[in-house]
């Protein structure tokens, strides 16, 4: 029962999304969920630093679009350092190739207007709360994919673990009571059996460090063979010059995109998996088609196609979602960069989204358009996003989603409609 | 039987980890331990070689130019040999090129933490020490900006060494006017709509505007904290007051290169005239005057006092401090104007900060420290030598943010981090070999926190290496 409103606005066939149904029944809204889909994927990917929507997406053909950005506007398709094409409206950044070879499958979504519930522009108190799930910072200390996870159905739990990140210590959106992984490669020899059972001896009486020896040795003695780590390893080796950051950081990305593939292909392996990028955050010499934020994409963007590649067969079944805690300013700031600002662009991709669509309620970007006159205007919110993937990909009831993921989330309603129909 | 926590409580909570012999030392006066630290001079690091920031930025300046000039050699004789004739020896010629800078900045950034290191190993006043990384971590800056690579342990040298033991406005200026914070920060070229260069530019139809990054950080992470009540208009507001706030020797024509390269200078062209409020607080003080007076207010408002207060108990007492400590601290914060001492001492006189030991997880850097003072290791030269800090997870001067590493347990004690520290602890103990004696290492070095348990453990080691690591991965020896 699809109740979102497909609504062709014009030619640029946006999706008019949001409160028009304000007044009905929350529950009521949610496409019933068909038998499960077994085993379905899903990918977090967080991009910390408050990515550029306006340039990660480029609203090439929007009035007020050039004027803004000065040198950092990208122009319209064609040329070379023009945007990639998509709806004859937005572009996409010239430094996502496979994105937008993906939209072409009908592989991505693109959301060029988003934001969570948080309205003030600290990255630390945003990133709580794109990872927190309510509307304040700090107002929990789990996370809302955690919250999902406690409440998995059978058919998407493989096994111990239901989520797994890619970290060293797990972030606060897995933090909680369902069980979840961390795993980071080693460049350390492993351990005699005999030491590691003492120690395991010796933290028996230790509740906590008990639980993550436990947690480390499930998930380190079945990926050692699985994910080898030269690239991470010489990283973290130390004494390794710093290299240029594309260099370093596409390998590590690579490492990292590898590795969750590893744990998202194994039959009792985790459903979900999140991990971090970083750099979004572009005061100072930004750049247009040219310069530091498309180097950026582009390193993500191949570590992107890597995981398509690695995960294989397991691809049709995954959904990724990239999104960011809020975005910048729509003016360039006086030093070819941009500040802090509210919406941004996110993305939904792979082989369960029904992609190849830009979804937005543009709002614009005159002055009057702009959020407190200086920033592009969140038309959805990422929570309505979530509780769609959740929903329709990983079969989360909606009570659960309402009440347990997403309390006080009634301004975001369910969509139905952004993944493949037989998904939902 | 009670026991009496205090020594291991103030070598391992507020110190860096007890030295042999240090429990000793400190006997049953911990708090007159403590306090002796606070008098007495700076904590300079002992003669070490590292240059001042100016010289460290000066030459980094000159490598550039030299790439710069170069480049544009190479792209003329390009152009003149006609296309298609660059070569394989172009493209690596090019790349030895851009290895250029972080080649001379990388060896500094191994220097001024080993410099650190050592002195962490040896120094008899770990307590403040471990302030000095306290307000290190407060006043953050990230090497993962290049632009900051070389200069980040100098930030700590040069601004905050010397303040670390005297009053916070002295302190925070020093932080915001130094090149590591401003650099990292992208102030040096943040330019006031209306100031003099930026209307120079609109007249040839270039715009030089704001840069909002440090007068937010500073009012949220320095100064006041997020939720203090400040507005967006606040910081833009404060953003203008900051324009001018620059470094001197610039790349460009005429007057931007005025000053010592790499030196603090305010430049009166970039500062955008006229009175600005900030904070309910009208400030109509010219050029750099404003910016001290904004300072000034902030330093001693009463959300900063809060504010640092609770970083303070978060650190010392508990990841949730109790509220009551949280309010001892911050009014000898307000009461002293910002005495620094004072407010250790405050730190210091909680209760709550002896009564649980081993409250807090040991951060990775925490938990290294510890090991090398503990067993009194070398610091050899060399990049090897600081490699630990990348393996378990706290690359020095890399929080990867201006907020600073984070300082709650579940922000360390992950699974994937607990077992790089077994396996760190293993591969130590594996090289040591039998070269130490373990038996009375755990009480020498963990006081009356060190459990049966885990003495039972170390006793039924079948080598000392193997003993050694179960002390290393002791829970006790974990926290602090």
């Amino acid at each position: 029962m699809y109740r979102s409103t497909h609504v062709p606005i014009n030619r640029r066939s946006l999706l008019k999304l949001g409160l028009a149904a304000g007044g009905a029944a929350l529950a009521a809204r949610y496409s019933f969920a068909a038998p499960a889909a077994s085993q379905s994927r899903f990918v977090f990917i967080i991009m910390r630093g408050a990515l550029d929507g306006l340039s990660a997406v480029p609203p090439y053909a929007d009035p007020d679009y050039a004027r803004l950005r000065g040198e950092l506007a990208i122009a319209a398709p064609s040329g070379t350092d023009g945007a990639l094409a998509l709806d004859g409206f937005f572009g996409l950044n010239p430094g996502l190739q496979f994105m937008h070879e993906a939209y072409g499958a009908h592989e991505l979504l693109v959301l060029p207007a988003v934001a969570t519930g948080y309205r003030e522009r600290s990255h630390f108190d945003g990133q709580d709360v794109l990872e927190n799930g309510m509307t304040q910072p700090h107002a929990t200390q789990t996370g809302w994919l955690n919250r999902a996870l406690t409440n998995l159905p059978s058919a998407n739990r493989r096994g111990r673990e239901s989520g797994v990140a890619l970290a060293q210590n797990v972030p606060l959106v897995l933090l909680g009571s369902a069980e979840v992984a961390s795993w980071s490669p080693s460049v350390l020899p492993d351990l005699d059996d005999d030491t590691m059972r003492r120690i395991a001896d010796r933290y028996a009486t230790d509740p906590l460090l008990a639980r993550r020896l436990a947690e480390a040795l499930a998930t380190g003695s079945e990926q050692a063979e699985q994910a080898s780590a030269p690239t991470m390893a010489s990283e973290a080796a130390g004494g390794q010059a710093v290299q240029p950051v594309a260099r370093s950081t596409a390998g590590r990305y690579t490492e990292t995109v590898r590795t969750a593939a590893g744990f998202l292909r194994r039959d009792d392996g985790p459903a979900v998996a999140v991990f971090d990028t970083t750099g979004w955050d572009t005061h100072f010499n930004e750049g247009g088609a040219q310069g530091q934020l498309r180097t950026r994409l582009s390193v993500l963007d191949q570590s992107l196609r890597t995981l398509k590649e690695t995960l294989g067969d397991v691809w049709p079944r995954t959904v990724v979602l990239l999104a960011t805690e809020f975005g910048r300013t729509a003016a360039a700031n006086g030093t070819r960069g941009t500040d802090h600002g509210t919406a941004s662009a996110a993305f939904l991709l792979g082989g369960a989204v029904a992609g190849g669509r830009v979804l937005a309620d543009w709002p614009g970007l005159s002055a009057r358009a702009l959020y407190q006159q200086r920033d592009l205007k969140p038309t959805l919110d990422l929570r309505s996003v979530m509780k769609s993937v959740l929903h329709d990909h990983l079969q989360i009831s909606a009570g659960v989603l309402e009440h347990d993921v997403f309390p006080d989330s009634g301004t975001a309603p369910y969509i139905a409609g952004l993944l493949r129909s037989h998904e939902a | 039987m009670s026991l009496d926590y205090s020594s291991a409580v103030a070598a391992n909570r507020f110190g860096l980890g007890a030295k042999p012999g240090e429990l000793g030392v400190i006997g049953t006066d911990a708090r007159g331990w403590l306090e002796a630290q606070l008098r007495g001079p700076a904590p300079v690091l002992p003669a070490t070689g590292l240059r001042p920031s100016t010289d460290i930025l000066g030459d980094a300046a000159a490598i550039r130019k030299q790439l710069q000039s170069q480049r544009r050699a190479a792209a003329g004789g390009a152009a003149a040999a006609g296309p298609g004739v660059s070569s394989a020896a172009g493209s690596s010629e090019a790349l030895a090129l851009v290895m250029r800078l972080p080649q001379f900045l990388r060896p500094i950034y191994i220097a001024e933490v080993q410099a650190r290191l050592r002195n962490a190993v040896a120094t008899e006043r770990p307590w403040v020490e471990r302030l000095v990384y306290f307000w290190s971590n407060h006043f953050a800056v990230s090497i993962d900006k290049q632009a900051v690579l070389g200069v980040a342990g100098s930030l700590e040298r040069e601004a905050i060494r010397p303040h670390v033991l005297g009053n916070f406005r002295e302190l925070l200026l020093a932080v915001e006017q130094h090149p590591a914070m401003l650099l990292y920060l992208d102030n040096q070229r943040s330019v006031g709509p209306n100031s003099v260069l930026a209307q120079r530019a609109a007249r040839r139809e270039r715009t030089l505007g704001l840069n909002e990054n440090l007068a937010r950080e500073i009012l949220e992470l320095h100064t006041l904290g997020v939720g203090a009540g400040y507005t967006q208009a606040d910081v833009t507001s404060f953003a203008k007051v900051l324009t001018g706030w620059s470094l001197g020797g610039g790349d460009g024509a005429g007057p931007m290169q005025a000053g010592v390269t790499g030196q603090f200078l305010f430049r009166p062209q970039l500062h955008e005239p006229g009175a600005q409020t900030v904070f309910r607080r009208n400030y109509d003080q010219s050029d750099q005057a404003q910016g001290r007076a904004v300072l000034n207010d902030l330093a001693l408002a009463s959300p900063t006092a809060r504010h640092i207060a609770t970083k303070l108990a978060r650190h010392f007492i508990a990841d949730d401090p109790p509220p009551a400590a949280v309010a001892r601290i911050a009014q000898a914060f307000e009461r002293s104007g910002g005495d620094l001492p004072q407010v250790y001492r405050a730190v210091i006189a909680c209760e709550q900060a002896w009564q649980t030991p081993l409250a807090k997880y040991k951060t990775p850097q925490d938990y290294l420290l510890s090991i090398y003072r503990g067993l009194q290791l070398p610091v050899a030269d060399g990049p090897r030598s600081i490699a630990g800090f990348d393996v378990l997870g706290q690359r020095q001067f890399s929080p990867g943010s201006p907020a600073g590493w984070p300082d709650r347990s579940d922000d360390w004690d992950g699974a994937s981090a607990l077992m790089k520290r077994i396996e760190f602890a293993d591969a130590l103990a594996q090289r040591l070999g039998g070269a130490r004696t373990v038996a009375d290492l755990g009480p020498q070095l963990l006081g009356a926190t060190y459990s049966d348990e885990t003495r039972t453990s170390l006793q039924r080691a079948v080598t000392d290496g193997q003993a050694l690591t179960l002390l290393l991965t002791a829970p006790e020896f974990l926290r602090r």
